[in-house]
């Protein structure tokens, strides 16, 4: 075994030279010869009735070489296929809309395709989009989730029966009777979970290339997983995967919003057919606010109930979600909140259940997180509404109920088996590092002085690295949930690796690079890491989210690079004329047992590989792996927070944030640092400012940056961050994954913060965004 | 009708015949074929799109390309001399202040003019000159660090007034 020379070292990134130079590929820069321009003419209401579309006068309109409507793509495209929905609970689903790139009768929510318009130029496709005349009957608009699951409520589908799109119960609320009728408290509160516009500041690209002579098409996208969206656009249409070709150089952020498939990705392939050029879409931000999957837009009715001495009883969950008009493709995947609800602690019994709303709004799919923000906030916010109810301190509470170090790998109430954890050390590190002794003396202090202060911590667990193909199997409907790698050694020793995750800015170019120089013994240098091609490495690629790069793709490359050493061995003891058992590999050398100066260097090895072998050996130095985790693997952390809310102004401004998170073993501690930062960021946007607003008659309110507001660096604090590390037992590598823990972890912190500084005014709960308004209001209201 | 644009960009002259309507961050992408310059909104909010006019960092968003009719830009193509990294753009790699980069270019135009027009800013400085452009990604730790470990190269005296700059554990 190589002695670890690069995991986990601080290796600057080996993508950054041409990220800061103004040399990225995003889909965007780049171009074909006789490239044209495609605009999509939208819908401008929530629902209505597609009367007629006049396109004459767009047609006519300088540049334009066609305009399309769902006539013109029937025989091209074949739907509804096109947006297929994951069957993660198939026997639960009731309504399940279908839906075509473009639509057709009946328009479901404000910016949903009706026409497509393809000009010379970007600004002239733009214009003649203007031009397009669409005659709409309107329909009443379902847009409160509450109302969509009335009887007799309008209907987001005036086809379908109603709008539950599912209604799922994991284990009924019999289950937890006796955890309630034994409790010496119950508290029951509903959160909001607003829905929350992802906005990667790449919003989403797509450029296509068909090729009518050779039947070939390539296409150019902003993605995280270009093999799914090969596997999609090829089976749409009609083409087989060999003949399609995705490619996704440098993409500008994801954060789950460029995951499952968009209109545009069939559309502009299609004309690309249809006009026989390369066909180009560049999604303004207005739209991709209006468009792209929303995240979140989940109300949860929870109770819960303990003892007298803090020992946690009962959980009851319904989770209330929003789905948009159609369900997204991994739109379910948001109910492993119902599964997750109990977060870090040992409860007697939990119930929970999921129902599924359909409304004429954008589709909601998994935004960084996706369920476990939503879980642990509500296990967080019951945890210190509980501590509140038995006057007991939220630290103790907590630690009162998390399983024990030794109690790993710990099975919680819904069968899932958490992997390995250290829940005290990672609280006890975050209260040092906070000094939470002395902040609530000063609290206490502040608060003689009619200060609003509050402290609020988020003791959260995740699971991540999906996934084992029993559960991830059934759930995508056949496709399991693994990751593949290939690596290429070539005749001079130089490494080409091809991975089937991708790249939005994880920094797994350098990561990736680590852990191969590691397990091959070369210089990082040698090593050449690729993705984002489909023409290139294995036959499927899985993607890049869920915090899975490294927990499953990661593992991949080291098992890819262990069987290129293994064929090594064998090329060496052909060379060393020793026997293949007798080989050792260290350090990038094969020697003969006991023998180290009888060694050759890996790249002696690999030139020996393309040369005159032994028979039965064939030539080559290469392999394919596929990596299948055998468990989730599950991070954890303690997230604390101070805050103080201006009365006067409603506004709550963060004074203190501290993180200690576990991620088990380390490859970059830069980039898990990095990682940790933004997802904190994007966590306090949603607490604070972040929230799609529609009105009565769903046209959308905050369409743009003015409006809909990611926080800026003024509204991002101070993060102090340290670490714990509990190697995983799921992998090899030991390791987690850390991608979406800061957007998990922080909502609960900053929100039990505040709520603990306003609770002198009897203030109990706060919702998210617990804007200055929201709370300005709410003290008013408590002080009245 | 067409306009004549004659600018120089990065120390080079161009010429071109634009629509008044043009962008001058479409200018700059689609018909120089410079495409360093990234758009990231529609409503100047995001300052992805940010180069210098004049020495002055402007959101070339905001301005058509007969605007900048015999002006001198400098994109973030032209940051880099002869080969070697600009002080800003050496600090964003070695503080890891950026992740997708796609924020980056606007950023390191803005922050060399911030460091321009003040070559010791504390941190609120930083802040309050940086607010015009937006990160997904970062969570804009390593961005402000970056500026402050520039800002050091550079010749301004390190400040660690204001917000301290964050502290990365466990190494
Ligand atoms: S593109 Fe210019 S400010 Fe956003
Ligand atoms: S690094 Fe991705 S938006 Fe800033």
């Amino acid at each position: 075994m190589a002695v670890s020379q690069l995991v986990g070292a601080k290796i600057h990134r080996r993508e950054d030279p041409r990220l800061i130079t103004g040399h990225g590929r995003y889909t965007d820069d780049l171009t074909r010869t006789g490239l044209v321009h495609l605009a999509v003419v939208r819908s401008p209401h929530a629902h209505a009735r597609i009367k007629s579309i006049g396109v004459e006068a767009a047609k006519k309109s300088p540049g334009v070489l066609g305009v399309f409507t769902a006539q013109d793509f029937k025989d091209i495209i074949a739907g509804p296929a096109t947006h297929p929905v994951a069957p993660v609970f198939a026997p639960d689903k009731k309504v399940n809309p279908p839906r075509y790139p473009i639509a057709r009768e009946e328009v479901c929510y404000q910016g949903e395709p009706v026409a497509v318009v393809v000009a010379e130029q970007r600004y002239q496709a733009a214009d003649a989009a203007q031009l397009v005349d669409v005659e709409y009957d309107p329909l009443p608009a379902v847009m409160e989730i509450e109302e969509a699951m009335k009887p007799g409520s309008p209907k987001a589908h005036t086809d379908q029966p109603d709008n539950i799109a599912w209604d799922a119960t994991y284990v009924p609320w019999e289950a937890t009777e006796e955890a309630f009728k034994t409790a010496d408290v119950v508290v029951k509160q509903r959160i909001l979970q607003r829905r929350l516009s992802p906005n990667a500041i790449e919003s989403r690209v797509v450029m296509a290339e068909y090729d009518p002579f050779d039947k070939r098409l390539t296409m150019w996208m902003s993605t995280q997983n270009p093999h799914w969206i090969r596997l999609f656009v090829s089976g749409a249409l009609g083409m087989g995967e060999h003949s399609v070709r995705v490619v996704s150089h440098d993409v500008g952020g994801g954060f789950g919003s460029k995951i499952s498939p968009y209109p545009e990705d069939y559309l502009v392939p299609a004309v690309s057919k249809l006009v026989e050029r390369p066909v180009k879409w560049t999604e303004t931000r207005t739209e991709a606010v209006q468009n792209a999957y929303a995240g979140r837009g989940q109300i949860y009715d929870v109770e819960a109930s303990a003892k007298k001495d803090g020992t946690l009883l009962g959980m009851r969950v319904t989770q209330l979600l929003d789905c948009g008009a159609y369900i997204g493709t991994f739109g379910a995947f948001q109910t492993c909140a119902c599964l997750l609800a109990g977060g870090a602690y040992k409860w007697k019994a939990i119930s929970s259940r999921s129902i599924g709303v359909l409304t004429n709004k954008i589709t909601t799919d998994p935004y960084r997180g996706a369920g476990r923000p939503e879980a642990t906030h509500v296990a967080e916010r019951m945890i210190d509404l509980l501590a509140v109810e038995l006057k007991m301190d939220p630290v103790e509470l907590r630690r009162k109920n998390f399983p024990a170090k030794e109690e790993f790998p710990f099975t919680q109430n819904f069968g899932l088996v958490m992997d390995s954890g250290d829940y005290n050390a990672s609280l006890d590190k975050a209260l040092k590092l906070f000094g939470y002794d002395q902040m609530r003396r000063e609290q206490a202090e502040a608060r003689k002085q009619g200060k609003l202060v509050g402290i609020g911590l988020s003791t959260w667990i995740e699971i991540c690295g999906l996934g084992p193909g029993a559960v991830t199997g059934p759930a995508t409907g056949g496709v399991v949930l693994s990751e593949s790698a290939q690596v290429k050694v070539h005749p001079a020793g130089g490494v080409s690796i091809y991975v089937g995750t991708h790249n939005h800015g994880q920094g797994n170019d350098t990561t990736h690079a680590q852990i191969a120089a590691d397990a091959l013994g070369v210089p990082i240098e040698q090593i050449d890491i690729r993705h984002g091609d489909t023409n290139e490495g294995p036959g499927f690629g899985y993607g890049t989210y869920g915090s899975r790069t490294l927990a499953v793709g990661g593992v991949a490359i080291n098992r890819a690079c262990a069987k290129v050493v293994e064929k090594g061995k064998k090329v060496a003891a052909h060379i060393l004329e020793a026997a293949e058992e007798d080989i050792v590999f260290d350090q990038g050398k094969f020697h003969v047992k006991g023998a180290p100066d009888k060694s050759k260097a890996f790249g002696e090895v690999a030139f020996a590989a393309y040369g005159q072998l032994p028979a039965g050996l064939e030539q080559g130095l290469e392999a394919v792996a596929y990596f299948e985790p055998p468990n989730f693997v599950w991070p954890f952390g303690a997230h604390i927070c101070a805050v103080e809310v201006d009365a006067e102004t409603g506004n709550a401004q963060i004074t203190k944030y501290v993180a200690v998170d576990d991620c088990g073993n380390i490859i970059n501690p830069m980039i898990v640092d990095g990682q940790l930062h933004g997802g904190i960021a994007q966590s306090i946007g949603q607490a604070l400012y972040e929230e799609m607003v529609y009105d009565q008659d769903g046209q959308l309110r905050s369409a743009t940056f003015l409006d809909y507001t990611i926080p800026s660096m003024n509204e991002i604090p101070n993060i102090q961050l340290d670490r714990t590390i509990t190697p995983s037992p799921t992998n090899e590598l030991g390791v987690k994954g850390i991608g979406e823990a800061g957007t998990i972890a922080a909502t609960a912190a900053i929100i039990n913060a505040i709520c603990d500084a306003v609770s002198p005014l009897g203030i109990k709960h706060v919702d998210m965004p617990a804007t200055p308004d929201r709370l300005w209001n709410q003290i008013k209201e408590a002080r009245k | 009708m067409k306009h004549k644009v004659a600018v120089t960009i990065n120390g080079r002259k161009h010429e071109h015949e634009v629509e008044a309507r043009l962008l001058l961050v479409h200018y700059l992408r689609d018909v120089v074929g410079l495409t360093g310059t990234h758009i990231g909104c529609d409503t100047s909010q995001c300052g992805a799109c940010t180069i210098h006019v004049d020495g002055k960092a402007i959101k070339s968003c905001t301005m058509f390309a007969v605007q900048a009719d015999g002006r001198n830009l400098t994109t973030i193509e032209g940051l880099a001399k002869e080969g070697k990294l600009h002080p800003i753009q050496q600090a964003f790699w070695d503080e890891h202040g950026l992740q997708c980069g796609y924020c980056t270019p606007g950023f390191i135009m803005a922050a060399a003019y911030l460091l321009e027009q003040n070559p010791n800013p504390t941190e609120d400085e930083i802040r309050r000159g940086l607010e015009g452009n937006l990160c997904r990604c970062t969570g804009y730790v390593n961005i402000v660090k970056s500026v402050q470990s520039a800002a050091k190269v550079m010749g301004g005296a390190s400040t660690t007034a204001g917000r301290s700059a964050v502290t990365a554990g466990g190494e």
